[in-house]
């Protein structure tokens, strides 16, 4: 008997929405600005998670696309002054083709393979911003206009409205997300992820199941690539280093990989974590290089420690501790998240 | 069927409740709007709460800085500097009374923290001004989020004439010699000093470099030019670039790089047999810094002695006083250095964030009693003392640019030695360069400005 | 034409550390089947004890020699401490663990050695050497540089081939189960892989940081680079890494040396080209084998 779970994501969805709206009036300027923040951190991060949790495409260079959903936004509202929600559109699609491409070529890789592949991708992207400099800014990057629309009224705070723009756009992102991964398209990538072989033998076609995720994941990250632009007001090569990349993977893996809640833990995470650290060390007023250096030991550990404590990531921690207490509510889902380690035995 | 579901809204709410009720405890009321404050108050007026981020015994400032990552060896040296320089005048009676508290965070050059960072130092934490942003790209990615919010932006620690924008950009100033500027000032020392010889460039890949060889193509003749290489700061193989050089035979070499890819030049230089004279950006020469990165190879390099050697002759400019002993503002700074912050090394880096908090002392003085933000950008227009720099500053309503000039110098035994006069010039082609007359400001013997 | 000797020349030194950091993922690899990301944050962290010893011994080998044992221990405490304990997890988290080891040690760099420019010092003369008049691009440290990757390539090799112990890691890294029946202790020789590993590691640092100055973030790109050249070479095959490396240090020399110098830096995206060229003919690096599938 299948009961369709759409309506019960669309609740969702506007209770979520409801509640950011509401914080984001209590709250002040800066918390809409990080509300803002972890919205397209979010969005990248579902992405990857589908990709590499679900369809099992390891992606050390998602940065790339969020880099290209970036620049193509600041490109289409600078010179075409078109609304944003139009940029987005045309950025979502300019990276799904990008996407397509990357999928292509990845498609026959496998693990450590796609690995490399995809991290001198995610190096290697940003300079093509210093390729063409006219073009693209160079170092100093894009600026990018993005104001609240005049029927809000005068007064309306930017960050309150960047804060709604971002929280909307990836509400509706990770419904369509949701609704792809329980749907066949999901089901033949995790049939694919489990055992390729088998796979085909069934009748899926292995091929375009994996470019087909690398596409879905590349839009996610294009979309939030262009909410970054129109956020922080300016793209440039410098916000899309490698350190972005392996952010990305390291909030998917430690979420929870595969789950879209897991997203939201690992965005979390890693925007919350470094700042709490920063904190803490600097109101103890130690020398420059040690109080900055601290904060980043500190989340070096922190993930260590979260992933060893929690192997099937934050999510897993949350799905076991409401087993631990839930009873009768906590009767495991059919379980989508991590592979159980299949390894593939390549040649030894 | 329907339980998993029912509690996964039930879940997804509790969550987010809970979320908001620690987002809320955690939060910070917004700050309020500044009072209006008077900005000639006689000395005995009461010190109000004139503007956000100053109280009756406080000046909250803050700023962005690579502490860490790539782009933090040797800029972090800079705000510990201004620090130190911030504890001596508040030790001192402060700022008619009030205590600077400089709050800098670490962006790691990432544009898309620093975006965070200031947008935490100004809406959460309600800081007066953003003092000394360092970095082009990431401080590009808050001018106009500083200028929209009237928060000022004062003495961007970035050469990069793009802070000179008062109609679009009022609360944003420069401070350090912009990169066009010195570009004319080496390249009219090259062009009278090395006349007939072959000029080659050697530049950083970016505005600092790029706005450099404008400069020195507005002075030196494009015949005597013959090759232009350009590095970027990711790829520390530089051989190609000094290949190049010297297949195109240049005798004079004239270098916009940063320390670490001046030394490189130099060592790759000696691999190659190539030895032209060295003329090197402020940005690049410091001779401290240098020579620490240099003393390893001094030895197997064939020099007897130090790294110093392979930094003699090297010529540069500076807009700062040459850090030698018979200097008024070595002296003082030195003295706060050994009191506050000994265990850094006194160098170019450090010099620069004590004469940056020095101006920044100078304007906060001018700016009145019980400023308001749009006092301290009035103080600045109306112009401010040189302090310890060696030229004027540009400062106007209608010139936000810093200091305008700077002397050329030779590195001899590990110290700059200025020769000649102080060289004034403006940002544009035909600008001309001319001597500047002026006399060079003793530093007071309290070490806090007069306001 | 002399040039191009240059430019070979050079690259192929690049090429040599290149190498010895892909030589050390593929250690790891035919061990562990792991990547070991924090493999250029060892080898930064192991040249700052070098570099400590040198300070106060003034004695380069005293270093040298230090360097290589720590990069041992600190390979061997890595697998022992951390990597360990994410055996039977599913892969990616060994990669996260070791993604959180090698933020931690840039960390532990910055706040016990600061963060500023270290000069490293060269084992030899950094004066170019020269054929008649002509400098040949290399000095006689570059060659040190070439020799001592090359001959430690070789001496594993070798005892790879004829050692017992040789045979026990290539026993484990071929079938630990298999192994583990037949008497070997395989915790032990996945600790003894992970601690070879960190010694070449560490060598690789010591003989780069001359070049690119030592700070607690200088190995990332020469991490990047060597990553590149496994994958290039076949993360399963020593012969591969080599061969990975001196390609694209050679190729990026000549892209910089004919290319680059005037204008943006292509470095980046010509090894993507490469990678994505070698990788659409061969998925499994050059030097693969044939791939088993099982049914």
């Amino acid at each position: 008997m299948t009961v369709s779970t759409l309506p019960r994501r669309l609740a969702v969805v506007v209770v979520v929405a409801v509640i950011v709206a509401f914080l984001s009036i209590k709250l002040g300027a800066f918390r809409d600005y990080q509300i803002a923040e972890i919205a397209y951190e979010v969005t990248a991060v579902a992405g990857l998670t589908v990709l590499t949790g679900l369809s099992g495409q390891i992606s050390l260079g998602h940065g790339a696309f969020m880099a290209i959903g970036g620049y193509a936004t600041a490109l289409v509202l600078m010179h075409l002054n078109w609304p944003f929600i139009v940029a987005l559109v045309i950025a979502a699609a300019v990276t799904a083709v990008a996407g397509g491409v990357v999928g292509v070529a990845a498609a026959r890789l496998r693990g450590p393979y796609l690995a490399g592949a995809t991290l001198m991708l995610g190096v290697a992207l940003p300079a093509v911003a210093y390729a063409f400099p006219a073009t693209f800014g160079g170092d100093q990057g894009l600026d990018v206009v993005f104001t609240v629309p005049s029927f809000l009224g005068v007064n309306f705070p930017l960050t309150r409205w960047q804060a709604w723009v971002g929280t909307a756009v990836t509400l509706v992102t990770l419904l369509l997300l949701a609704n792809l991964c329980y749907s066949r398209i999901g089901r033949n990538w995790r049939a694919v992820r489990d055992d390729d072989v088998a796979a085909a033998l069934d009748g899926i076609n292995v091929a375009v199941a994996r470019i087909r995720a690398f596409v879905v994941s590349a839009t996610c990250a294009g979309i939030a690539g262009s909410l970054l632009a129109v956020i922080t007001a300016l793209v440039a090569p410098g916000a899309f280093t490698l350190t972005l990349s392996i952010a990305l993977l390291t909030a998917a893996v430690i979420g929870g990989l595969g789950s879209l809640p897991g997203a939201l833990w690992g965005s979390l995470l890693i925007i919350l974590v470094p700042t709490y650290a920063t904190d803490v060390a600097s109101s103890h007023g130690l020398s420059s290089s040690v109080g900055s250096n601290i904060p980043i030991a500190a989340y070096g550990v922190v993930l260590i420690l979260v992933m060893l404590a929690f192997p099937q990531g934050i999510q897993g921690g949350v799905r076991r501790l409401i087993a631990l207490f839930g009873g009768p509510l906590a009767r495991e889902r059919e379980h989508i998240a991590t592979p159980e380690h299949s390894e593939k035995e390549g040649s030894s | 069927m329907s339980r998993p579901h029912r509690f996964r809204l039930t879940a997804a709410v509790a969550v987010a409740t809970a979320a908001a009720f620690t987002l809320a405890a955690c939060s910070s009321s917004p700050g309020s709007s500044s009072a209006s404050g008077t900005s000639t108050g006689s000395s005995t007026a009461p010190l109000t709460a004139s503007a956000p981020g100053i109280t009756a015994s406080t000046i909250l400032i803050g700023s962005h800085q690579p502490l860490t990552g790539p782009a933090a060896p040797g800029y972090d040296e800079i705000a510990p500097a201004s620090t130190a320089y911030f504890d001596w005048v508040n030790a001192h009676g402060g700022v008619y009374g009030r205590k600077i508290i400089y709050k800098y965070l670490n962006d790691a050059y990432d544009p898309t923290t620093t975006a965070s960072v200031v947008r935490q130092l100004v809406l959460q934490d309600n800081v007066y001004a953003i003092f000394n942003g360092l970095g082009t790209p990431t401080h590009l990615a808050v001018v106009s989020f500083l200028n929209s919010e009237k928060v000022p932006d004062v003495f961007v620690a970035s050469g990069c004439d793009c802070w000179d924008n008062p109609t679009q950009d009022p609360e944003t100033f420069g401070w350090q010699l912009d990169y066009i500027r010195e570009g004319k000032i080496l390249g009219q020392y090259v062009a009278e000093h090395f006349k007939g010889k072959k000029i080659g460039f050697f530049y950083q890949d970016d505005e600092f470099g790029m706005d450099g060889v404008k400069g020195l193509e507005d002075e030196i003749p494009a015949s005597q030019v013959v090759a232009k290489e350009s590095y970027v700061d990711t790829n520390v193989n530089v051989a190609p670039q000094v290949a190049k050089l010297r297949a195109a035979g240049a005798q004079v070499v004239v270098s916009f790089s940063i320390p670490a890819f001046t030394a490189l030049l130099k060592l790759t230089s000696l691999k190659l047999g190539f030895n032209p004279q060295l003329v090197v950006s402020d940005v690049g020469s410091d001779p401290i810094t240098l020579s620490g990165l240099l003393e390893s190879f001094a030895k197997s390099a064939g020099a007897t002695v130090n790294g110093n050697q392979l930094t003699q002759g090297i010529i540069t400019d500076g807009y700062l006083p040459s850090l030698s002993a018979s200097d008024s503002w070595y002296v003082l700074f030195k003295k706060i250095h050994d009191l506050y912050d000994a265990k850094e090394p006194l160098d170019g880096n450090f010099f620069y964030g004590m004469a940056v908090a020095y101006t920044f002392v100078q304007a906060m003085l001018k700016a009145g009693r019980n400023p308001t933000r749009a006092d301290l950008v009035n103080a600045i227009n109306g112009g401010l003392p040189q302090g310890p720099m060696l030229a004027p500053f540009a400062y106007s309503a209608s010139d936000h640019d810093g200091v305008t000039g700077a002397r050329i110098g030779v590195i001899q035994n590990g110290v700059i030695v200025e020769q000649g006069p102080v060289l004034v010039t403006d940002a544009t082609a035909t600008g001309a360069i001319t001597d500047y007359t002026g006399t060079e400001q003793q530093a007071p013997a309290s070490g806090v400005p007069s306001p | 034409m002399v040039e191009f000797l240059q430019f070979t020349l050079s690259g192929a030194v690049f090429g040599m550390v290149y190498a010895a950091i892909a030589l050390s993922l593929v250690l790891i690899w035919r061990g562990t089947r792991l990547l070991n990301y924090a493999q250029g944050g060892m080898a930064m962290f192991t040249t700052y004890v070098a570099i400590e010893v040198i300070y106060r011994t003034g004695s380069y080998w005293a270093g040298f020699v230090v360097a290589l044992a720590a990069g041992m221990v600190l390979g061997a405490v890595c697998e022992r401490g951390v990597v360990r304990l994410t055996t039977g997890r599913p892969p990616l988290n060994a990669v996260i663990v070791t993604i959180g080891l090698l933020i931690l040690l840039e960390g532990l760099a910055g706040i016990f050695y600061g963060g500023q420019y270290r000069s490293f010092p060269a084992a030899f003369s950094i004066i170019g050497l020269r054929v008649g008049h002509t400098p040949i691009g290399v000095s006689r440290f570059d060659v040190f540089v070439a020799a001592a990757v090359l001959v430690t390539t070789l001496a594993f090799a070798a005892a790879f081939k004829y050692t017992a112990a040789g045979l026990r890691l290539r026993a484990t890294a071929f079938n630990p189960t298999i192994a583990r029946l037949s008497g070997i202790r395989v915790a032990r020789v996945l600790t003894v892989g992970w601690a070879l590993a960190g010694l070449l590691g560490a060598l690789a640092g010591v003989l780069v940081s001359p070049s690119t100055f030592l700070y607690p973030n200088s190995m990332d790109t020469i991490f990047v680079y060597g990553f590149t050249a496994a994958v290039i070479g076949g993360l399963d095959s020593p012969a591969g890494s080599v061969v990975g490396g001196l390609l694209l240090g050679i190729v990026l020399s000549y892209v910089g040396g004919y290319l680059g110098s005037q204008g943006p830096d292509l470095t980046a995206l010509v090894a993507l080209g490469i990678l994505v060229v070698v990788l659409m003919i061969r998925p499994d690096g050059l030097f693969a084998g044939a791939r088993l599938r099982r049914v």
